[in-house]
């Protein structure tokens, strides 16, 4: 039963989003933090360095943390007000229990209980309708050591074939982009390579906004002579003073690089030694480039010819480069082709793996990267090994010390399972680190399906929108509560540390999933005492794997400041032990060695060449119509996370943009007859949602903009479409066709809701 | 202890993604915990995504402690301009109408005039402000002259401020781009509010990338890249 136990409005009264605010002992100005802990943020894939300040077990405040490497004591809006996250009103001290008669349709129950209850539930729809009864669904925002646990949960005590995460909406177009050209699924280089570098190309990154911190990097490349290259569909505060600006319509960002690069073959700015002697398929790709020529290129995605040649022309002919991208061109049906577009602009560049030039994807969440490579992906075993592959399987079943036959195959992706949800296929859920309700697209399908479980539970730390569907919650740890390590958007593994205990009844994530498991009387395998002793297996399991972490230890990750993976415990040429190695910075230099190519060249293929990879261009799913006209598109705004269950919390992020509004171009609020502020209609095929305008001629006039952090009618993506990327299966949240209109008045949450909720 | 006389505020608005770390961050200042003393404001939202970090520049000759009718607004012997003194202060909103950058603020509640005074306990004390260590652009920088030198090429830091008639040296610099700060040695302010601003002015909003006039290509800004853009029907 997972419908909700009350009416929203009283669940939000109990359980919030209410706001914290800087008071008490947060507000003195006499009184003396105990102890500063290094850590990170919690958030964003930046995973910038800060030192938190403790008194009491509360973390009363920050000091930056200069001598960090990545971020230098940089933080934005987040970082720096990110603690007002804890000893909050809103917080979960105890289990709860689905109670419609209680206040808020929840009621307190005795830790153990609530476990004993999941364990029972679990047992029973197991029983009657076999393994894959439940399902999983994980997060990217978990430290390593969780994420690994949660695919070990799934498959071994669970024997679910059924677990997947949210990386699902994040990082898998350019992840399997980057399989299939480079065999391995990592940013290139460290962000430091950028200073002095001759071009960059940002597609489709609000960097300003999404990833600040790598601001600086940027501007700091540019001081150093690089121009800068923006492609979005709005004009964001980098594009607002960048040196070329490709203002791409949305979804149309796999011909723009196909018209670039037809171009600079044309032109012959590729480099033939490289894509001879280290790539294959090129032939391939140039064939596909030949049906754009430059009119049909600016026609389709909009942007101006000459700004096109200009792109193919500073690209073709610079000497070193980076080129970056992010959800703006991978949160598309068609995003992994869009990846691979942008790879073959840098692989017909030959300008990779060299201390000037890089290729990356900036991860949106705090472990985007750690999160995709240890087995919480329903295709995957840790190491970024494939389950069905007879070798992986057996090896991880080897240290798990269970029988490979028992090990199930591949799942489905988040969104399928909550078709199969939908379906009756699925039964039961364990969720952590995931508020679907909110981040999947067709919201009102995502709540149909939570409605139908049978057994809904979800281990969190503040009652999620999703949360508020389980039957039972389990009171989870914030970040700040646990240790473990994440490897950020450059590929550095650095480590989280404890700054303060769990308060009430609350429990580290990675105890919770142990206490479940051993209630259900399977607990061989789940009986780690600590983070640092599931590192130690996970150490074990990634060896020989792409993704190798055998090498990296705590002690490792804090004295260097970070380690870049692969890091091995074994020579990969000779087998020989290695007391200490490096990590690897940098990607694919000239003559590097990597176990599977095993010296025949810098890529992780068996030949050891990079894969050219047709980039088709294929229109969006439920483009502009006659209909639908105007595109929407969707992203982040600087104050606030993801679905913003941890920041709709925090008061001073909440006052700095407290609500969405719907951006859209004088030309186009002017043949609406829509002003600045106007309460404001958008609907699409799906459902339709009210907030206000907000009138600028930074977004193209055929575009509108709503960010995605706020839940029920002011959620955006009840209007998305459930469209994914058939190699994927994300989802394409960054355009669909939709109408707009001025409303007649305020919509109804308006007078009902605070801003947050 | 004072300010090391070696180092020097920097800002930079064509730097600045107005993300507000700045300001969150002074509010956590352990003088002034709960309360900000800078302001971050977009210079025309409708029309661009500019916006301009404000900082207290620290004038050679401080406009708000001449029009102090209490004398209450003292600059310290290393150069910072610090919040009224208490016992003088008598909330009168001088400083806030003479101040030509618009930085000081009126506390009603405490009846007192407070403003950035360079994170003075961190400054003093060895630190960069509060602002200028998690600036994520460092649009705000803290430093010295041979840092902001080596980092900066493309710009040059001016201090030199024209207000009509009256022209103001700050202990803040802005940086400005090289090519134009050539020829307009004072960034003239109130250039910013007419028509058709003298040739010399340099107006920030309309201040172009420095790698612009190398390549030829338009900044967002200048020019509207949209135009050819088709309003749906």
């Amino acid at each position: 039963m997972a419908t909700l136990p009350a009416d929203p409005q009283q669940i939000i009264e109990r359980f919030g989003p209410h706001l914290s605010s800087m008071s008490g002992v947060r507000l003195s100005t006499s009184v003396e933090p105990e102890r500063l802990v290094k850590t990170h943020c919690c958030f964003c894939g930046q995973q910038c360095g800060i030192q938190l300040k403790t008194r009491d077990n509360v973390v009363i405040g920050f000091e930056p943390w200069e001598d960090f490497p990545f971020n230098r004591g940089m933080l934005c809006p987040k970082g720096v007000k990110r603690y007002l996250q804890g000893a909050h009103p809103d917080r979960l001290l105890t289990a709860l229990e689905r109670s419609p008669s209680s206040p808020g349709g929840f009621r307190s129950v005795p830790y153990a209980d609530a476990i004993a209850r999941v364990a029972r539930e679990i047992e029973r729809l197991q029983t009657v309708h076999g393994p894959d009864a439940v399902g999983v669904l994980g997060g990217a925002s978990l430290t390593t050591e969780k994420t690994y646990l949660l695919g070990k949960f799934a498959r071994m005590c669970l024997r679910t074939r059924y677990i997947d995460y949210n990386g699902r909406l994040c990082m898998v177009s350019a992840g399997a982009a980057n399989k299939k050209a480079f065999g391995i699924d990592r940013t290139t280089s460290p962000w430091s390579d950028m200073v002095g570098t001759e071009v960059i190309w940002v597609a489709g990154s609000n960097v300003a906004e999404c990833s600040p911190i790598t601001t600086n990097y940027l501007w700091q490349a540019r001081e150093q002579g690089a121009r800068i290259i923006i492609q979005d569909p709005r004009i964001t505060p980098v594009a607002r003073t960048c040196d070329l600006y490709l203002p791409v319509r949305p979804g149309r960002d796999a011909a723009l690089f196909a018209g670039v690069l037809r171009i600079m073959i044309e032109r012959d700015w590729i480099d033939h030694a490289f894509i001879e002697a280290s790539t294959t398929g090129f032939d391939e790709v140039a064939a596909y480039c030949r049906e754009w020529p430059l009119a049909r290129t600016a026609d389709v995605t909009g942007v101006p010819a000459r700004s096109i040649l200009q792109a193919a022309e500073w690209w073709g002919t610079a000497t070193s480069s980076f080129l970056f991208h992010a959800r703006g061109i991978e949160h598309h049906s068609n995003g992994v082709q869009n990846a691979l577009g942008t790879i073959n602009l840098v692989l017909a560049s030959g300008r990779i793996g060299t201390p000037k030039s890089g290729y990356g994807t900036i991860v949106g969440q705090a472990n985007g990267q750690g999160g995709r490579e240890h087995g919480q992906k329903c295709d995957q075993l840790p190491g970024w090994r494939d389950i069905s592959v007879p070798e992986h399987r057996h090896y991880i079943a080897g240290v798990w010390g269970m029988d490979e036959r028992d090990l199930p195959g591949p799942g489905v992706d988040a969104y399928e399972m909550f078709r199969k949800i939908d379906a009756g296929e699925i039964k039961a859920l364990v969720a952590i680190c995931f508020n679907p309700k909110i981040s999947l697209p067709d919201a009102s399908f995502v709540t149909r399906a939570l409605d139908k479980l049978e057994f809904f539970t979800a281990i969190d730390f503040f009652l999620s929108d999703t949360a508020r569907h389980a039957d039972v919650v389990l009171p989870g740890s914030l970040q700040e509560e646990d240790e473990g390590t994440v490897t950020q958007v450059e590929g550095r593994i650095i480590k989280i540390n404890k700054a303060i205990p769990c308060p009430g009844e609350a429990r580290e994530d990675w105890r919770i999933v142990q206490d479940v498991a051993r209630a259900l009387g399977r607990e061989r395998g789940f009986t780690f005492d600590s983070p640092r002793a599931i590192f130690e297996e996970l150490r074990v399991a990634s060896k020989g794997g792409v993704a190798d972490y055998s090498g990296v230890t705590y002690e490792k990750v804090e004295r260097e400041m970070g380690v870049f993976w692969p890091c091995y415990s074994e020579d990969p040429r000779s087998g020989a032990p290695l007391a200490d190695h490096p990590g690897t910075p940098r990607l694919f230099e000239p003559g590097s060695y990597n176990p599977v190519a095993k010296g025949a060249g810098p890529f992780y293929f068996p030949d050891g060449r990079a894969r050219f990879n047709v980039a088709e261009y294929r229109p969006p799913v439920d483009d502009a119509s006659e209909e639908y006209p105007v595109l929407l598109t969707t992203g982040r705004v600087v104050s606030q996370f993801l679905s913003g269950t941890q920041t709709r919390r925090i008061g001073p992020l909440v006052r700095q943009y407290p609500e969405p509004r719907v951006e859209m171009h004088p030309r186009l609020a002017g043949t609406l007859g829509i002003a600045d502020g106007d309460w404001t209609t958008v609907e699409t095929r799906r459902g339709s949602m009210t907030v206000r305008a907000s009138v600028v001629t930074t977004i193209r006039p055929d575009t509108v903009f709503v960010p995605y952090h706020w839940a029920g009618p002011k959620s955006v993506n009840q209007l998305t479409v459930a469209a994914q990327d058939p190699i994927s299966r994300i989802p394409q949240y960054k355009v669909c066709g939709c109408r707009v209109r001025k409303a007649d008045g305020p919509p109804p949450y308006a007078a009902a809701l605070e801003p947050q909720q | 202890m004072a300010k090391p006389d070696s180092l020097f505020f920097f800002i930079d608005p064509s730097r600045c993604i107005g993300c507000q770390a700045c300001v969150h961050a002074c509010t956590e200042c352990d003088t002034h915990r709960g309360d900000s003393m800078i302001h971050l404001e977009y210079v025309d939202r409708s029309r661009s995504t500019q916006t301009v970090p404000v900082v207290c520049m620290h004038c050679e000759q401080p406009t708000c402690a001449e029009v102090c009718p209490a004398d209450a607004i003292k600059r310290t012997a290393d150069g910072v301009v610090q919040s009224a003194r208490k016992p003088r202060c008598i909330a009168c909103g001088n400083c806030v109408l003479a101040c030509p950058f618009g930085v000081p603020e009126l506390y009603d509640e405490r009846k007192i005039m407070m403003k950035c005074d360079m994170c003075y306990d961190r400054t003093s004390a060895g630190k960069k402000p509060m602002c200028a260590t998690v600036c994520p652009s460092q649009a705000l920088f803290f430093g010295t002259r041979e840092q902001i030198d080596q980092l900066r090429p493309q710009s040059i830091p001016t201090n030199r401020f024209q207000f009509g008639g009256q022209a103001i040296t700050t202990g803040v610099f802005v940086m400005a781009p090289r090519r134009l700060a050539a020829p307009a040695p004072l960034v003239d302010v109130t250039a910013a509010l007419d028509d058709r601003p003298p040739a010399r002015a340099v107006r920030l909003t309309l201040v172009p990338p420095p790698a612009s006039d190398r390549t030829g290509a338009a900044p967002a800004d200048a020019t509207d890249p949209f135009a050819a853009v088709e309003v749906p029907s």
